[in-house]
């Protein structure tokens, strides 16, 4: 019975590109949580659907014609945030916003809501083939290629971002192909965990993390683990639950968040009760002195 | 900024320096030569941080030429406010930022960069909280975190943007000293600081800013005048002296009349005591 799932091979394959997804959205969610940029994140898997939906409607490949959306995006979010009277957030607001409605604004004229634009939006991880699976394990390799050189720039940045160009980093470019990676992240994971899911994957795990350990190296391997194992686990719990494998991913993760946050509260309490215990036994010894 | 064979480390000529076409400062010369301690002192917005930035060749340059002598390492320390104090990072992981280039392409450091990080926390005393979260001290110790993580690269030139800004009257004076003894050992420093008694006074070379120019460049002496000081700041500036040492103060704003014979300042200075052993 435990070992049902395995005995397919869609579900193999399903839990494969879950366990992959999950972590690489966690390793790339790091660094989005500590830059303060889940709001990109959010912003660029709704733009990245308009390019889903495009592809889909002209019959081109969807990884590649996704991916070429999502680079537009994050290339045209750069020159806007530069510009001070837009900035950052309403840049992202405005672009990913606008690559969205294309998306909505094709289906409607196509008039007729298919079973791959729904894919798109809430995921589909059951029906990934083995081609899927190979292209997803490349394009995860590819990210992973790119934050393994671009690892002391990027924690440079994100620790210090004002000071970055001053050590010699050049602070565009790191960011630019950072943006590229997030948006081969979101493309990467449509299919698993579709738009509406993708945000809570590149959070979670990284915040879950953040609150385990105050170490960058620890919470970066906890974070991939905890995204990689929760990814794993929730395609394995939809089976028995009968719940769509996206959704179950992120109600696993946000259950390991809220037991961490239970176990947080549980050990300051239990903290700040040893303290006053300190605190009144030093004060029951000071009256027996005195 | 090209590069320069001649006695000075850093030379500026005629330069005009801003942001997005905003000039901030302009017909800046200045020339610094290798071994000095200079302070750039001057009011908030007054362009200390641009000027100092102008060394690392950062603010947009509308006018002039920036030189800077060949093969020059710089080192630089920012005002603590700019850090994520969330990022998880510990002491000795902020140090070793500072030699990022060194295997550039590899996460992990080697062993020499991590040796070196060591030895300047160690010598600047903070060798035992190598392994503490940077957000947890005090911020005496995260500034010479941050000092750290510049002299790992060895700096021929040290910038340090408001170095005893937020610390306690002792923290400034081991910053000072340390500082200090940096530049005895060859390192030229140049900082930015708005105290003019407890540090501007104390270093051999001052530029004044205001006015969005440089106002008056060289010893306290000559720079801690009523008149610069005055157009500096916009008010009134009284500048006392009692043997080696300079104490600036505003002059209060009066109702019109007060004080007809001439501004308002002490006639003599009275030495309430002084602390530490008298065996001396």
């Amino acid at each position: 019975m435990m070992l049902e799932p395995f005995e397919f091979g869609f579900m193999q394959r399903a839990m494969i590109a879950a366990t992959l997804v999950g972590g690489v959205t966690a390793a790339v969610g790091v660094f989005v949580i500590l830059r303060r940029l889940a709001y990109i994140g959010h912003g660029l898997a709704h733009s990245i659907f308009g390019g889903a939906v495009v592809s889909f409607t002209i019959g081109f490949n969807f990884f590649l014609g996704a991916s070429l959306w999502g680079a537009f995006s994050v290339f045209l979010i750069n020159q806007a945030a530069r510009r001070r009277q837009i900035g950052g957030d309403a840049a992202i607001g405005i672009i990913t916003t606008a690559a969205f409605a294309i998306g909505i604004a094709v289906i409607s004229r196509a008039r007729s809501f298919t079973r791959d634009f729904e894919a798109a939006l809430f995921g589909e991880i059951l029906g990934i083939t083995n081609q899927d699976l190979y292209v997803t394990a490349g394009m995860i390799v590819l990210i992973a290629v790119v934050l393994f050189l671009l690892w002391k720039p990027l924690v440079f940045i994100t620790f210090d971002h004002d000071v970055a160009t001053s050590y010699g980093i050049s602070v565009r470019w790191v960011e630019a192909v950072f943006s590229l990676a997030l948006a081969a992240t979101v493309v990467a994971a449509l299919q698993v965990l579709g738009v509406t899911l993708i945000a809570a994957a590149l959070v979670i795990p990284p915040v879950v993390a953040r609150m385990l350990t105050d170490s960058f190296p620890r919470l970066f391997l906890i974070a991939v683990l905890i995204g990689a194992v929760t990814g794993w686990l929730g395609v394995y719990v939809s089976w028995f639950v009968d719940v769509s494998s996206g959704a179950t991913v992120v109600l696993v993760q946000a259950a390991v968040f809220v037991l961490t946050l239970g176990w947080g509260l549980l050990e300051s309490r239990r903290g700040l009760n040893a303290a006053r215990r300190a605190e009144r036994l030093a004060g029951l010894e000071r009256s027996l002195n005195d | 900024m090209a590069t320069i064979g001649v006695d000075a480390l850093v030379r500026l000529e005629g330069v005009a320096l801003g942001y997005e076409g905003a000039v901030a400062l302009r017909d800046v010369d200045l020339s610094i030569a290798p071994g000095e301690l200079i302070g750039i002192v001057g009011p908030s917005g007054s362009g200390k941080t641009t000027l100092l930035r102008s060394l690392l060749g950062e603010p947009e340059r509308y006018a002039g030429t920036a030189t800077v002598a060949p093969d020059t390492r710089v080192g630089y320390v920012p005002q603590v406010e700019t850090v994520d104090w969330n990022f998880p990072i510990t002491v000795e992981q902020v140090a070793m930022l500072g030699s990022w280039r060194t295997r550039r392409w590899l996460p992990w450091t080697g062993r020499a960069e991590r040796s070196r990080a060591r030895d300047v926390l160690r010598q600047l005393g903070i060798a035992d909280l190598a392994d503490r979260p940077i957000r947890a001290l005090s911020g005496g110790q995260q500034q010479r975190t941050f000092l750290a993580r510049a002299l790992v690269r060895a700096p021929d030139l040290l910038l340090m943007d408001e170095p005893t800004s937020g610390v306690d009257i002792k923290t400034r004076h081991e910053i000072l000293h340390q500082l200090a003894a940096l530049n005895s050992a060859g390192v030229t420093v140049v900082l930015t600081t708005h105290d003019l008694n407890g540090v501007a006074s104390h270093l051999p070379r001052l530029i004044a800013l205001g006015e969005q120019t440089v106002l008056a460049d060289g010893p306290p002496s000559q720079v801690l005048q009523p008149e610069v000081l005055e157009r500096a700041y916009g008010q009134p500036m009284l500048v006392v002296r009692s043997g080696r040492e300079t104490y600036v103060l505003p002059v209060p704003e009066e109702a019109p009349g007060a004080h007809e014979d001439g501004p308002p300042g002490p006639d003599s200075f009275d030495v309430i005591g002084r602390s530490g052993r008298d065996d001396a």
